[in-house]
């Protein structure tokens, strides 16, 4: 690849460097839905709540803010819709499984199905586009945050590219997402709330007889739950893309609960998972029809599935093992 | 404790009130009457044992006592205010701390913060673990219930775990402690250094209660017992004045003995051998240790025990169901199962054994099936049953029937769902399944709890006429009455050991009670 | 000893509550259709119509059953081994590919009578061996199926995308699809059988795969309640202790329904591709695999009633479809959403209406013999 000439080389690792910076630049914007998800699914099944509704929740919160913001301009009070609609489904999964005690998965499906037909049907009902919101501009979607001196800086070597290209002018949401994981990891860990949370997924009759009200607890996760599903929506819909668009998750939430496992259901390692599903992502859409020294063209499938292999093998136990709280999955009866 | 001391406690005790009082508890569960009017009066600053056998209701109690259920009426009174209890948080709100029988601990917390859990000082956590961690410190030193915090529970040995339990109670101002037969999981060592444990915190002016069957510990360090019995108090006790006999005989109580018509037994060859048999469980823990002991056709041999001490897991074994570890069992002659030749629940059945569980809704049956199919659970794959590929309903059907004739099930509907039987008619649809075999052996875990009485007396002669046709029977009960009254020999169960066999005519009541609660010594018990 | 139990009759818990929240599905539905404006009663009228107003529309709606007839099979007898199989369309999709495969290679020189039984025998294996591996990994490895099979939909998607894409591609076209199969490989259409005989029916993608369905239902309706083996499963899906007790290896019975689960998700390929495309497509599953679980929810995972929820399925298809003709502002997404609620309904909240029925039943009971 590179050329005879030394100055050549000099340009084409330069190059290569700025095509690493903006790989890890989309990788970042890729990943940030699935961060919001993965601590989504994260808070529930610590808990002891299975959601395999992040799917449902997030597509329900991506029509309801971008027909909101659609309808008002403001991306703000999008983002409000949003987060109040995913709540809403998360609390339908609580009162299907907490307080029914019904199937967890059967609950999360039914949302998803239920989700995928409704925000079609809405969108074609209000909007006359065949699903699709009314594209969203200026102040209805979230703008780039530039941040100051990207101009001086940016003409830096190493520094510029990585201060101009990968940190600033990215959206609030994305700098939110990267935000929200330590504050999980705080929670979790270092709150009374945390504490008890964890311990409700792992013997919930522990939490019962110590006091503690083992429903109202998972409702409480729930909630967290869907206002992360709520974020993860709205950024897909009125931040990361401009409208809604007939199923937009395209199976993100599915990615995101894989994340979950991969990170041992623990907020950084989750969110390292999302980071290398995005940048699997990222590549694959960059290596397309790219033909690479000895292995040849890599198909962009394997490079997509390569996350979901992954996360059946480390289900199967073969590298590491993934130990789901105990408890989830396990409607909560108090005995006799 | 010297003389002088219990006058000291005597007085103190005359002139505080009691530190719990339970006045007229009556709980029932559907029919059951778990607890009747039964009344308890503990001194402050005293240890006093709660014991009774299986199902005496004593488990019951405490669980009101700490605002598990609540009772359908009767008074509690700590320290001598009528006090409401219907959460475990007004439970620990009014000083009271329970140590379960399974812990209550998250196992991938560490001590710490199993300990603040549910006690937590505010919203961070920061503050409420340091404070935490003084406290305990004080708390260990003060009561010698060393064990390191910042440890994993799920690491720790079961007798620390209970220390954390207590620490628990403690940390959150338990005056009264209910422990749950706390040394049901324990070694004889660490059974020791927990009795030290209590002794200290009653002289501390702690209140402990302890529930338990094993006499020698309410021997050993009560100061007051009580004797449940069918769900009621049969006698109060000041443990000096009392012996283990007496506890024994109050315990077990002088019973209507449901004499069982059977002539003697006529043993003959040798059809179950078993041989140094040990089991370990999932857990690691060694369930059975070194038993020994035979059936010969045409008796009865009954295992006495309390439940809980390797009954069940002897059956299981027996049945294949459970993998033996060391040792041999061999029937008729020839090898059955050893540790290298496990053979699973269906090859044991199809050398003539046949199994009655214990409990009939867990393992004997499925719920949702009709008698029909639950008739034939376990002979399913039989060729009677079944042509080359579709099972012969008609066969089954009329298995079913014959069944359901031979041993009076009722209603007499083999297309009625299983769970929709009475408990007596499901446990009759068991016994006659496997009964109906011709098995060699029986084994019969069991086979009359939460049976009528009507019923008991069917199944009993059952199982008479069983030996009394030449074949082997293996009977575990925790109900002492039944193994007297139809074993021919009988061995009792004590941790995982045999730990005396007797015959059925001399036994006495007493004496079994004693070996079952390993009070009595080993030696003077084997008379066989 | 027990409580003194109250016997409700077979007939609530398996007529009267399912249709109650049928009911409940529909009565949303219908607020649904009455939010974005539209009157609920035309469309109920109008869907009903479009599913069985003609020959043709009935021809379509039962070909639609036949789909759900497989993978509400297929969801059906993973649930009785207490398994839950998301994964119906992905093992589908890849029963396509074992069709594929067999017509590729031998359309040319088979004659009718081999092909179709090999085709079925493919897709039933490529089915059967999509789900053998996250039943496989359940029994011994006890990896959540739920999870892995939902895995495995994602990952048979890029299979067969990049074997579309890239190796099974007719050369020269732009769409990722086969050449079209030979006429011999093709399961005759059913207005197409029965014109010989005389009886005239109207065109409709309605083919022979029907009869196989309305076979399977039968066969799986008798392994499952009347050979020793599906004794086994059932008893490991009720009550594993039980079948330990009674020498039933449970990991057996997990894998063993798990494979028939999938060979039955499989034999969609028979009505789709070999009945109707001719080719093997991408995305041609679309769905059936996630209806399935309705199906089999709303049929309580037995056959008859599946025949009877994929009908009903079947019609909201079909009927949607022409509703969206009628009424633009209502799609086949309308159809969806009342899959959702169903699945919601008699699924997820089955222990909301179910009780409150019993204790009115025994209330009604009680005062009505005045005892």
């Amino acid at each position: 690849m590179g050329s005879p000439n030394g100055n050549g080389v000099v340009m084409d690792l330069e190059g290569a460097f700025l095509l690493f910076v903006l790989v890890l630049d989309s990788t970042a914007r890729v990943a940030v839905p699935l961060i919001f998800c993965a601590l989504a699914g994260l808070f529930a099944e610590r808990s002891g709540v299975i959601d395999i509704g992040l799917e449902g929740k997030m597509l329900a919160a991506a029509f309801a803010a971008a027909a909101t913001a659609a309808v008002t301009q403001s991306s703000w009070i999008g983002l409000g819709a949003g987060v109040v609609v995913s709540i809403a489904f998360a609390m339908l999964h609580g009162f299907a499984c907490i307080t029914h005690r019904g199937s967890q998965v059967v609950s999360g499906l039914a949302i998803n199905i239920l989700v995928s037909g409704l925000t079609v049907t809405l969108g074609i009902a209000w909007f006359h586009e065949g699903g699709q919101t009314p594209l969203l501009v200026d102040d209805a979607r979230f703008p780039p945050i530039e941040w100051p001196g990207t101009n001086v800086v940016g003409g830096v070597p190493i520094i510029g590219p990585i201060y101009k290209e990968l940190l600033s002018g990215h959206n609030v949401l994305v700098y939110l997402a990267f935000f929200v994981v330590p504050l999980s990891w705080w929670i979790l860990y270092r709150t009374r709330f945390g504490l008890r949370l964890r311990a409700v997924g792992e013997n919930p009759t522990a939490v019962d007889t110590a006091g503690i009200s083992v429903q109202w607890l998972r409702y409480r996760a729930m909630l967290l739950c869907g206002v992360l599903c709520g974020l993860a929506g709205t950024y897909l819909s009125t931040a990361h893309g401009a409208s809604f668009i007939r199923d937009m998750t395209a199976g993100k939430g599915y990615i995101a609960l894989a994340a979950m496992i991969f990170g041992k259901w623990r907020p950084l390692p989750a969110m390292l998972a999302c980071l290398l599903f995005g940048f699997l992502d990222s590549v694959a859409a960059r290596l397309q029809g790219v033909e690479l020294p000895v292995v040849g063209q890599i198909p962009v499938q394997f490079i997509q599935a390569l996350p979901y292999v992954v996360t059946v093998i480390l289900l199967a136990g073969f590298i590491g093992r993934a130990v789901a709280p105990k408890a989830s999955g396990i409607p909560y009866v108090k005995e006799r | 404790m010297t003389p002088s001391d219990r006058r000291v406690d005597g007085l103190r005790n005359a002139i505080d009130p009691p530190a719990v009082e339970l006045i007229n508890i009556n709980k029932r569960f559907g029919s059951v009457q778990a607890n009747r009017n039964v009344s308890l009066s503990i001194a402050p600053a005293t240890i006093h044992g709660i014991v009774g056998e299986n199902g005496a209701g004593k488990s019951t109690l405490m669980s009101i006592l700490f605002g598990f259920y609540q009772a359908n009426s009767g008074e509690i009174r700590v320290n001598g205010k009528t006090t409401r209890i219907r959460t475990t948080e007004e439970a620990i709100r009014a000083g009271i701390g329970m140590v379960h029988q399974h812990f209550m601990l998250v196992d991938s917390f560490t001590v710490l913060e199993n300990v603040v859990l549910g006690a937590e000082s505010g919203r961070l956590l920061k503050e409420s673990l340091s404070t935490a961690r003084q406290t305990l410190d004080l708390l260990e030193s003060k009561y010698g219930l060393e064990v390191n915090v910042d440890t994993l529970v799920g690491d720790l040995p079961v007798g620390l775990q209970q220390r954390v339990e207590i620490l628990k109670a403690l940390y959150r101002e338990a005056q009264i402690l209910i422990l749950d037969e706390p040394t049901g999981v324990l070694t004889p060592q660490e059974s020791e250094q927990l009795f030290n444990i209590l002794l200290g915190l009653r002289d501390r002016g702690v209140t402990v209660i302890l529930i338990t069957h094993k006499l020698r510990e309410i021997m050993a360090i009560t100061d007051t017992v009580t004797v449940m019995r069918g769900g009621e108090v049969v006698a109060h006790r000041t443990t000096s004045q009392t012996s283990e006999p007496e506890l024994a005989e109050l315990m077990v109580g002088r019973k209507v003995l449901l004499r069982v018509e059977k002539g003697i037994s006529q043993p003959g060859s040798v059809v179950l051998d078993v041989r140094e048999v040990e089991t370990i469980d999932q857990r690691g823990v060694k369930r059975l240790h070194n038993v020994s002991f035979n059936v010969r056709s045409g008796e009865i041999v009954g295992i006495a025990g309390v439940s809980g001490n390797g009954q069940s897991e002897l059956l299981e074994v027996l049945a294949g169901i459970r993998t033996v570890t060391a040792g041999r069992i061999s029937l008729n002659g020839k090898p059955l199962i050893d540790q290298f030749n496990p053979r699973d629940a269906g090859q044991v059945r199809g050398l003539g054994v046949g199994h009655v569980p214990e409990d009939r809704l867990r393992m004997g049956l499925v719920r949702s099936f009709e008698a029909m199919e639950s008739s034939i659970l376990g002979i399913h794959s039989d060729r009677r049953f079944n042509a080359m590929v579709f099972m012969k309903l008609d066969a089954v059907l009329e298995n079913c029937r014959h069944k359901m004739e031979a041993f009076d099930v009722r209603p007499r509907n083999p297309h009625l769902v299983t769970v929709n039987f009475s408990g007596g008619n499901q446990q009759k649809l068991v016994l006659a399944r496997e009964m109906d075999e011709k098995p060699g052996l029986l084994l019969v875990g069991q086979p009359t709890r939460g049976v009528d009485i009507g019923a008991i007396e069917f199944i009993h002669k059952e199982i008479v006429a069983m030996r009394d046709a030449g074949r082997a029977v293996l009977l575990v009960s925790v109900e002492l009455e039944e193994i007297m009254s139809l074993a021919d020999r009988i061995l009792v169960m004590f941790d995982g050991h045999i730990v005396g066999e007797v015959t059925a005519s001399h036994a006495s009541e007493q004496e079994l009670g004693l070996m079952m609660a390993n009070a009595a010594t080993p030696a003077s018990a084997i008379r066989s | 000893m027990s409580a003194t139990r109250y016997e409700v009759p077979g007939w609530i818990g398996t007529v009267l509550v399912p249709t109650i929240n049928i009911c409940l599905a529909f009565l949303v539905s219908g607020l649904i259709i009455v939010v974005i404006g539209e009157d609920p009663w035309q469309a109920l009228d109008l869907l009903i119509s479009g599913a069985f107003g003609s020959q043709e529309a009935v021809g379509y709606t039962l070909y639609y059953t036949t789909n759900l007839i497989f993978t509400g099979l297929a969801v059906a007898v993973a649930f009785h081994a207490g398994l839950f199989n998301i994964g119906a369309e992905g093992q589908a999709y890849i029963g396509g590919l074992g069709v594929a495969l067999v017509c590729l290679a031998g359309d040319a020189n088979l004659p009718t009578f081999i092909i179709i039984p090999l085709c079925m025998v493919a897709a039933a294996l490529f089915g059967a061996a999509w789900a053998f591996l996250p039943g496989y990994l359940q029994a011994t490895r006890g990896s959540h199926i739920v999870i892995t099979t939902i895995m495995f939909n994602f990952i048979a998607s890029a299979v067969m995308v990049y074997l579309l894409v890239n190796v099974l591609i007719k050369p020269g076209q732009m769409a990722p699809e086969t050449r079209t199969f030979a006429e011999v490989a093709w399961v005759p259409f059913l207005h197409e059988v029965l014109a010989p005989v005389g009886i005239k029916l109207a065109r409709s993608p309605l083919n022979l795969s029907l009869a196989l369905a309305l076979l399977c239902c039968v066969v799986v309706w008798a392994f499952v309640w009347r050979t020793r083996w599906g004794y086994a499963i059932r008893t490991v899906g009720q009550n594993e202790t039980a079948a330990v007790y009674a020498g039933i290896n449970p990991k057996r019975c997990i894998v063993l329904a798990m494979t028939i689960s999938g060979g039955l998700a499989g034999l969609v390929a028979m009505n789709e591709i070999l009945g109707v495309q001719h080719r093997l497509l991408i995305d041609f599953v679309a769905g059936y695999g996630f209806t399935g679980i309705a199906v089999a929810l709303m049929g309580r995972n037995h056959p008859f009633g599946i025949v009877l929820a994929a009908l009903l399925f079947g019609a909201l298809y079909q009927g949607g479809a022409e509703l969206a003709f009628e009424i633009p502002t209502i799609t086949r997404d309308m159809v969806v959403v009342i899959q959702g609620l169903v699945i919601l309904f008699c699924g997820a909240l089955e222990f909301m209406v179910k009780p409150r029925v019993e204790s009115m039943y025994r209330w009604a009971h009680r005062t009505g013999t005045g005892s």
